[in-house]
């Protein structure tokens, strides 16, 4: 084998034990994104080759939190793409105003930074109360960050530059406290929010949705792996139910492009028909 | 002729000037797809493909999501995003951090091709002010694709085109003017 075949065959064989072992299914993640994640953990692991992180699976306690850490290193931000908020409140918000109460399923929230974004555009909007927010991730370190709410001080400024683009009514630093260098969102937030572990590989449906955001996850992943992941979508929304992808993802050519009409398609916001 | 089945181009400072002395000579002719990579500074530009549109007759386009890789189409890395090649021959994009200060980076570009394409890629590297894309060079070459460079002595920035060529060489160190009619016979034959 030339040293190409070797790397693949060796990335092969860690992800077929990392589902046998660890039950993580990640064959069907993009292959291109995975190969140069683990290649960028046995580099941090001080590995030259990828099958020298196979005793570590096998052997090495809590591997599987660095592992899983490695494999979700997306840059995540508050109010990403501010003009998509602008969007999403004036096609979305005033059909949220018709139900009693709004269920929200945040997929793939990784550190949280989005779930805050979006639990603030509620709350000014008169709907946090009456909304539940349940955020999902399969990584626990990611959930832990997300749980607590806390972020370096020094990322506010853009924060607040995004939400103000997004068109933010006061001002972001009225939703968190600041302690010595870190910002700890408010508890009025925290409260209508549910952090909680959900691997959308394997994981069935989250029932009777108004809206689900899932931005930039789909773009891991490969064809077959996004329509299961679309199907659990619309089988979690209800009648007139919103999703809500990320600004280079979208649902044409899927399985259920003809279950869902775009009400904007430049936001990517979908409803169903 | 090798039959090349695409060409990846890495680019940075001084890349507008420099694709618009390469980009007229991708005619109806050249049925070989080209895949740019173009630093920028803003993350959410979108002008990019409409300016290279001016420069050819044959269709730039942004890479969409999912999107299969077509002959006679020159596809552009949307910004704010790597761009990668699956093994199926479609796009790929991911939002991962940056590599050499860049997003979209040549390196990832260049490697992912490289691992699909092998010994059937022309790497073109030209002008610009930093190291990204030697390393994906590197990567071309092992797996024998053909490593074309930019002469620094005349690129508008030279310290990419010069990092290349240290870290990786190149199979050709050419002009600006003469790379686009090279690139052609290289696909068409003379």
């Amino acid at each position: 084998m030339n040293p190409h075949d070797i790397e693949e065959f060796e990335l092969d064989t860690i992800l077929d034990l990392i589902d046998k072992c660890y039950g993580y299914n990640f064959k069907d993640y993009s292959r291109a994104s995975i190969k140069r994640r683990i290649q960028n953990l046995a580099s941090a692991c001080n590995c030259e080759h990828i099958s020298e992180l196979i005793p570590k699976v096998l052997y090495q306690d809590n591997f599987l939190d660095k592992f899983l850490k490695g494999m979700s290193v997306t840059v995540t931000d508050m109010f990403r793409d501010p003009w998509v908020f602008k969007i999403f409140k004036e096609k979305i918000i005033p059909q949220l105003r018709i139900h009693p109460q709004i269920n929200i399923w945040h997929a793939g929230c990784a550190t949280g930074e989005e779930v805050y974004s979006m639990a603030i555009l509620l709350k000014e909007e008169g709907l946090l109360k009456y909304s539940r927010i349940y955020a999902t991730d399969f990584n626990n370190h990611s959930l832990d960050i997300a749980k607590k709410g806390i972020y370096p001080l020094e990322k506010m400024q853009r924060y607040s530059k995004n939400y103000l683009d997004a068109g933010g009514k006061y001002s972001l630093s009225e939703y968190y406290d600041v302690k010595y260098d870190v910002a700890k969102f408010s508890r009025e937030l925290t409260e209508r929010i549910t952090f909680s572990h959900h691997n959308m590989g394997v994981d069935q449906a989250f029932g009777e949705m108004n809206l689900i955001i899932c931005r930039n996850v789909l773009i891991y992943f490969n064809k077959t792996l996004q329509n299961r992941v679309f199907t659990l979508f619309y089988d979690s929304l209800m009648p007139r139910g919103v999703l809500l992808l990320g600004d280079k993802e979208s649902i044409d050519y899927s399985e259920i492009n003809s279950k869902l009409t775009a009400v904007s398609s430049k936001a990517r916001i979908y409803q169903v028909r | 002729m090798n039959n090349y089945e695409a060409i990846v181009i890495g680019v940075s400072a001084g890349g507008l000037h420099a694709l618009n002395r390469i980009l007229p000579h991708f005619d109806q002719s050249l049925k070989t797809p080209v895949i740019i990579v173009q630093h920028r500074q803003d993350e959410h530009e979108n002008m990019l493909s409409n300016l290279l549109n001016n420069m050819t007759t044959t269709q730039v386009k942004d890479v969409e999501f999912n999107e299969v890789i077509k002959p006679q189409t020159i596809y552009v890395a949307p910004s704010g995003y790597h761009l990668q090649i699956e093994a199926d021959k479609s796009f790929s994009l991911s939002r991962d951090p940056k590599v050499e200060y860049s997003r979209p980076s040549i390196d990832v570009l260049f490697e992912s091709a490289a691992d699909v394409f092998k010994n059937k890629l022309i790497a073109v590297i030209l002008t610009g002010a930093n190291y990204d894309g030697s390393n994906g060079l590197k990567k071309v070459r092992e797996l024998r694709g053909l490593a074309i460079v930019e002469n620094p002595a005349t690129a508008g920035f030279s310290t990419m085109p010069e990092r290349a060529i240290t870290i990786a060489g190149a199979d050709h160190v050419l002009s600006i003017d003469k790379i686009g009619q090279y690139l052609k016979e290289c696909c068409n034959g003379p």
